[in-house]
């Protein structure tokens, strides 16, 4: 198999292939020494070259993260053959900017009202999840062009609280 | 204290019956410690579960288990008629309210004692003086106790706020009188913030505690925060058992704690243990309970508020006294005399404690539920670890975000501190997002490691950049992306995340098995 793995910006070429032996594995056209087992889902053992690492799995329906020992790496795995991809987060940093709400909860309060100026870091609305109020801030310096949720609603992570531009 | 000596907990008092059965009217890590501690006894434990909890865990380790209501904690876990309700079916003759919930909440122990029902814990008066900061306050006055200037009654507006705040000089702290964990609390630096600190503390307070009652304290900047546990039965005998460093705290909330604490040393444990025994006898207290100290930085102590519970942080008291605390609690509250004497307990060794919490650190340390997809859980040489969630549960978004506790122990602070490093290098949850990132650096920073800290250490340290992990691994990850995808696509029904809900249930059930084996 052939895949393009990208990991922190970086494009690697990966050739995988399994044999009776093991595994045959080339790393940017370089031959790499390795052998790997899968300890349980989403736990692989990998020794490559004598080192050994326990490598953990995490994804959700967007992101694919790989932890080595205490350090997480965002992955996007492509097959170049196809146009079927494994996209690590990507953020779109232009035009209007979504408040998002980072985590299920319950819309306490609304701070400021459309069409009032915010600066970067200052407070639109109140959420309370977990029995904490956490003030969801504003991404940038600019204008709220609208507020999509109502006070008391209860909102699942990721909805669209309110739009700055 | 004096030095350590070998004892029996055999009380000398003659026998007294123990209880038949005790509910546990909490959820989460504390009602599967609680539990445990009951099996050891060989007393069947009863829990009760809202709709939120059917698949926790501590259900599952509980003998029998009542459903007693809605997700919502006011529903269910604070409603008073339907814990009884559950007592009273299952026959169970002590309630152990853990922590957090009615854990101090004098009605609800009066109401226990009403029902015939054992209330471990404190009796109602005790609780009622205490529970409330403010009388606890007026009490303590009274009693020669030192502590924080401030206002000993609840505010009734926000001029006499913005009075008092001026009597006293800013910077203030607004705190719940009913509190406890930080909520309903707030630090403010200046008369512009008082007004919305004073309504947000209010609300904070109405909703976490059904009760708005909140009060003024000097602020005493970067204290340390030390705490001392004390024990006392119910034939006038009451031990302190050593202090807890509770310092390290983010937005009031304690994250990691430990003891003994790096700066009190023989003669300061001995004098606030007396005043901590002090306040306990004053307060007519019984069982288990901790007196909260401020400390400043030429060590001076005053008394802040004791909390009339078992504490979440109680294990490190236990590993370094050698004493079940929950063992205690359940043998004070069936009359037995306390089985030692004051100069019987030793502190030996450290102990540190670290609280994972569901939360984000790359988010502002977001609250994050969801389901947990992978969990790997450390264990070896010196390492507890108090839990309560399992592969495959999903974290509830009603209730406290704090998952596990994972307690590090060594002969000294160095090993104990070395342990827990290492055994946050083998905890990994996966799925949701936890603050077990922060442990690592914590544990590393090296003003931690030199016992520099005080309550203002964790919001320096936040407001530094992380040292930038070494990324030297790039290539491991790559090849690991390729293999799994080869072993175990992102696409198939094994590796997926939301399988049926059967698979659910079998994967609820061996995650259980595993937990119930590995945890130590």
């Amino acid at each position: 198999m052939l895949y393009d793995v990208t990991i922190d910006g970086r494009n690697y070429r990966l050739g995988l292939e399994r044999t009776d032996e093991g595994w045959r594995c080339q790393l940017d056209g370089r031959e790499v020494l390795l052998d790997a087992v899968l300890a349980r889902p989403d736990v692989l053992s990998v020794v490559i070259e004598g080192k050994a690492y326990e490598i953990k799995r995490e994804r959700t329906a967007t992101d694919l993260h790989l932890w080595v020992g205490g350090v997480r790496y965002a992955a996007e795995l492509r097959d170049p053959r196809s146009l079927r991809s494994r996209k690590g987060g990507a953020g779109d940093d232009t035009g209007p900017r979504k408040l998002i709400a980072p985590m299920p909860g319950k819309v306490i309060r609304i701070l400021l009202q459309e069409k009032a100026k915010v600066e970067p870091g200052q407070g639109i609305l109140v959420m309370e999840a977990m029995k904490m109020q956490n003030e969801i801030k504003s991404p940038r310096k600019g204008t709220i062009q609208r507020i999509l949720a109502a006070e008391g609603a209860n909102v699942n992570a990721g909805d669209v609280l309110a739009i700055v531009e | 204290m004096g030095k350590r000596e070998s004892y029996t907990l055999e009380s000398a008092s003659p026998p007294v019956p123990m209880f038949k059965k005790i509910l546990i009217a909490n959820r989460g890590e504390i009602a599967v410690r609680v539990m445990r501690a009951c099996r050891e006894m060989g007393i069947p434990s009863v829990a009760v579960f809202s709709d939120a909890d059917r698949a926790s865990l501590h259900v599952l380790k509980a003998d029998e288990a009542y459903h007693i209501g809605p997700a919502a904690a006011t529903e269910s876990y604070l409603k008073f008629e339907k814990i009884l309700e559950a007592a009273k079916r299952s026959g169970a003759d002590a309630i152990h309210p853990g922590y957090g919930f009615l854990s101090e909440n004098a009605k609800f122990a009066q109401a226990c004692a009403d029902a015939g029902v054992k209330f471990i814990g404190p009796v109602a008066a005790a609780m009622e003086l205490m529970g409330s900061k403010t009388r606890a306050r007026q009490h303590m006055e009274i009693a020669g106790i030192p502590f924080v200037p401030g206002t000993s009654r609840g505010l009734d507006s926000g001029e006499q706020a913005a009075q008092v705040a001026e009597k006293i000089g800013y910077p203030i702290m607004l705190k719940a009188a009913a509190g406890g964990g930080g909520k309903g609390m707030r630090l403010v630096h200046g008369p512009e913030g008082l007004a919305s600190a004073l309504e947000s503390a209010k609300s904070e307070a109405q909703r976490a505690f059904g009760d708005g009652e909140v009060y003024i304290e000097k602020a005493i900047v970067n204290p340390r925060h030390i705490e001392m546990q004390i024990l006392a039965d119910e034939h006038g005998h009451t031990v302190y058992l050593g202090e807890r460093e509770c310092s390290i705290q983010r937005r009031h909330q304690k994250v990691l704690e430990e003891s003994p604490s790096p700066i009190v040393n023989p003669d300061m444990r001995g004098r606030m243990g007396e005043v901590a025994v002090r306040v306990a006898k004053a307060a007519g207290y019984t069982n288990a309970g901790t007196v909260e100290f401020l400390v400043d930085q030429e060590k001076n102590f005053y008394f802040l508020e004791m909390n009339t519970r078992l504490q979440v942080e109680h294990p490190v008291t236990e590993q370094t006294t050698g004493l079940d605390l929950v063992h205690l609690q359940i043998r004070i509250a069936a009359g037995e005399s306390l089985p030692f004497r004051q100069e019987d307990i030793g502190v030996r060794g450290h102990a540190i404690e670290c609280r994972i919490y569901a939360e984000d650190p790359d988010n502002n340390y977001f609250p994050s539920p969801g389901k947990i997809m992978l969990l790997l859980a450390p264990s070896g040489p010196g390492i507890r670890r108090d839990s309560g969630m399992y592969e495959g549960w999903t974290v509830p978004i009603e209730y406290d975000p704090l998952l596990a506790k994972l307690i590090g122990y060594g002969t000294d602070r160095t090993q104990a501190i070395s342990r827990l490093v290492r055994a946050m290098h083998e905890y990994f949850v996966g799925g949701i997002k936890t603050n077990i990132s922060l442990f690592q650096r914590i544990l590393r920073d090296p003003e931690f490691v030199a016992g520099n800290v005080d309550t203002g250490y964790l919001d320096r340290l936040l407001k530094t950049s992380a040292p930038a992990a070494e990324r030297g691994d790039a290539g491991v990850a790559v090849i690991a992306a390729g293999v799994f995808e080869m072993l175990e696509p992102m696409g198939s029904s094994l590796a997926a995340g939301n399988g049926s809900a059967a698979s659910a249930v079998s994967g609820w059930k061996r995650a259980a098995r595993t937990e119930a084996v590995s945890n130590t």
